[in-house]
């Protein structure tokens, strides 16, 4: 993985030092809120409900046991000894004290970690495949495309006060598992498809895509961009939104309101425009330094002699292995996600505890690496078949052996009103309600892959449009109600999930749930999932369960 | 009644204004009335609170300070998911004031 140079060091450095100085001046009251707010803000800290939240950075989700080692050790030192892993690949403190943070930023910058432009109306951390550089099918390892990203959109100065956020997520894989067309910009790492193409790889950007209060998939905008130009398209992209780009009204100044509101053909004809522009200005860095980065993720020394059996006589880790296991491009391989779902758990939330011994775990059996996902878990990336068994008994032993991969108790949940200053309802109660209820009720193991998503507010950091079941939580006249969505996926399928109807109460939208399991169960043909028999049938035949 | 709160500067905690000093305990809220402004334009300009605000509460039969907002009563109490990191962690039924 990426290793910092002393640029890199110096930058995070300089940067710990300078907000240890604005604290400082805070607290002796030489700043004023005002003028501290967007500081703070710079340096991931936000002041939540209950203390000051501290987002750290995981650039495209990949960290070391070090790293994994040391997140734990922030938890256990400055906060209450737990950390939530979030839907962008990052980790939140929920009980940070202002006065700690610069010690804090001084740690992370230890293990080559900081949590700049994780706030604030700019370029955040790039998110990525968990399975980056594992997965069997993959093209290539999207990783060095996306720290060549962060490398650029770090403290680029054109970027730093756009009209709104921005995220960017990089894939190599037809399979989509960073949600890449939900993003600002979504890159798929592709071969040139055209007939003299012969093989090349560059890029195929998709910009205009989010969730939000305004939902939209973002349209391709150029099929192929030649890796040697790829920044500079990136710039081009981002010059035309920080042009036009609604500065006038928050709730319309994502790039995807510009697309929409352009046509993504004026979108790209502008961007081409902006391009060409561009390239007569050379800010396309060396290729010599994007393959300074490819160097960093090669392939850790695999041993080429690793057993490719599995003994799959336990029934248990049978059923963990076929839910929560991924195919490997090494012969002898596999990826093994670690589910922070327990039932009744709160999704995302890892303990000291279970941190140090996923970064223990981490070295032992997967080179030093482990992967944060955007759906809240843990993958090892590259652990050896033979080890598999032993590695599955540990995490047993800990409570981290969850079989339930995209089930339905792999729900996908934001702080919500339990947290979050933003929120209007309550997330998480009802994430643990719905895995107890289908985990109690049996049913949950008849569903296979349903992918459940909640978040507390329209700001859908719960991804509810994306969820083939989604839940919205709503304030109605000071109450707590749950709009319930259906037919959404954040896959290469692509699609925004529908309101059914009026909402629920808590425990209404539980059971809401569980009818809607209900008519998929009854409706299934073989080999459909819950969205595919959704696609087919429609919402009718929910609605009517729902509300009939 | 009037209440005020808002977060401690240096810790973040949540504090409520109980007509001294700021407290960590609703019930020892006090009604403002017409006074928040001034109360808070002091107490910010001091440094003692951060994002402080007024709030609409209620006392209720028992004579215990309930803020008329959900959020404003998770705030009061801490997350209703992990009681055992809220200012009653003794009390299991706790989280039923929140709702």
């Amino acid at each position: 993985m990426y290793r910092y140079d002393q640029y890199d060091q110096a930058m995070v450095e300089t940067r710990v030092a300078e907000f240890r100085d604005q604290t400082r001046r805070r607290l002796e009251g030489k700043l004023s809120e005002d003028q501290f707010k967007p500081l703070r803000l710079q340096n991931g800290l936000y002041l939540q409900l209950h203390a000051y939240m501290l987002r750290v950075a995981v650039p495209y989700g990949t960290l070391s046991s070090a790293q994994m080692h040391m997140l734990a050790d922030i938890a256990d030192k400055y906060d209450r000894g737990y950390g939530h892993f979030t839907t962008r690949q990052n980790i939140q403190y929920n009980w940070i004290r202002l006065e700690d943070a610069p010690d804090i930023l001084a740690d992370l910058a230890k293990v080559e970690m900081h949590a700049i432009q994780t706030s604030g109306n700019c370029i955040r951390n790039i998110s990525s495949d968990q399975f980056a550089g594992a997965s069997a099918g993959e093209l290539v390892d999207p990783r060095p495309y996306a720290e060549l990203l962060r490398q650029w959109s770090s403290f680029h100065p054109e970027f730093l006060a756009l009209p709104r956020k921005f995220k960017i997520a990089v894939i190599a894989s037809e399979t989509d598992r960073a949600a890449m067309r939900l993003h600002d910009i979504g890159i798929r790492i592709v071969e040139n498809p055209s007939a003299d193409g012969a093989g090349e790889i560059g890029a195929a950007f998709y910009v205009g895509g989010g969730m939000g209060r305004t939902p939209m998939i973002g349209p391709l905008i150029r099929d192929f961009v030649p890796l040697d130009q790829l920044i500079t398209y990136a710039e081009a992209c981002l010059r035309v939104y920080n042009r036009y780009g609604r500065r006038d009204n928050k709730f319309k100044a994502r790039i995807k309101i510009l697309v929409h509101e352009l046509g993504a053909e004026e979108y790209k004809r502008q961007v081409e425009g902006e391009f060409v522009h561009l390239l007569e200005q050379g800010v396309e860095p060396p290729i010599a330094e994007l393959e300074r980065i490819k160097a960093f993720f090669a392939d850790p020394p695999f041993d080429p002699d690793a057993g490719d059996e599995l003994d799959l006589s336990d029934p248990d880790f049978k059923l963990w292995v076929e839910r929560n296991t991924h195919p490997h491009k090494q012969k002898g391989y596999i990826s093994a996600t670690i589910s922070l779902k327990p039932v009744g758990g709160i999704p995302g939330d890892a303990s000291a505890e279970q941190m140090h011994l996923m970064a223990d775990l981490a070295r032992e059996h997967s080179f030093d690496e482990c992967r944060v996902t955007h759906a809240q878990n843990i993958v090892l990336p590259h652990v050896k078949k033979d080890e598999l068994y032993g590695l599955w008994q540990k995490l047993e032993e800990a409570g981290l052996g969850t079989a339930n991969l995209d089930q339905v108790g792999d729900i996908i949940a934001c702080p919500g009103l339990d947290y979050c200053s933003l929120a209007n309802a309550r997330s998480i109660p009802l994430a643990q309600k719905i895995s107890q209820r289908f985990a109690e009720n049996g049913k949950g193991d008849a569903l296979g892959e349903l992918k459940l998503k909640i978040s507390g507010c329209i700001n859908a950091c719960g991804h509810h449009h994306a969820g083939h079941i989604g839940i919205l939580g709503v304030d109605r006249k000071g109450t707590e109600n749950y709009q319930l969505l259906l037919g959404g996926s954040e896959a290469e399928d692509t699609s925004l999930g529908k309101i059914t109807g009026p909402g629920f109460d808590e425990d209404g939208v539980v059971d809401a749930v569980e009818t809607t399991a209900d008519v998929y169960l009854r409706e299934r043909k073989d080999g459909e999932r819950f969205l595919d028999t959704y696609r087919r049938i429609g919402m009718e035949p929910f609605k009517e369960a729902l509300y009939g | 009644m009037k209440i005020l709160t808002g977060n401690d500067l240096k810790t973040g905690a949540v504090v409520w204004w109980d007509g001294q000093t700021w407290s960590l305990h609703v019930d020892h809220a006090v009604d403002v009335g017409d006074e928040a402004e001034p109360i808070l334009g002091r107490e910010e300009a001091a440094r003692r609170v951060n994002a402080s605000y007024a709030i609409d509460a209620e006392r209720d039969a028992q004579g215990k300070v309930r803020p008329a907002h959900i959020k404003d009563r998770i705030r009061a109490l801490g997350p209703t998911v992990r009681p055992d990191l809220t200012l009653k962690p003794a009390d299991p039924e706790a989280g039923n004031w929140v709702i």
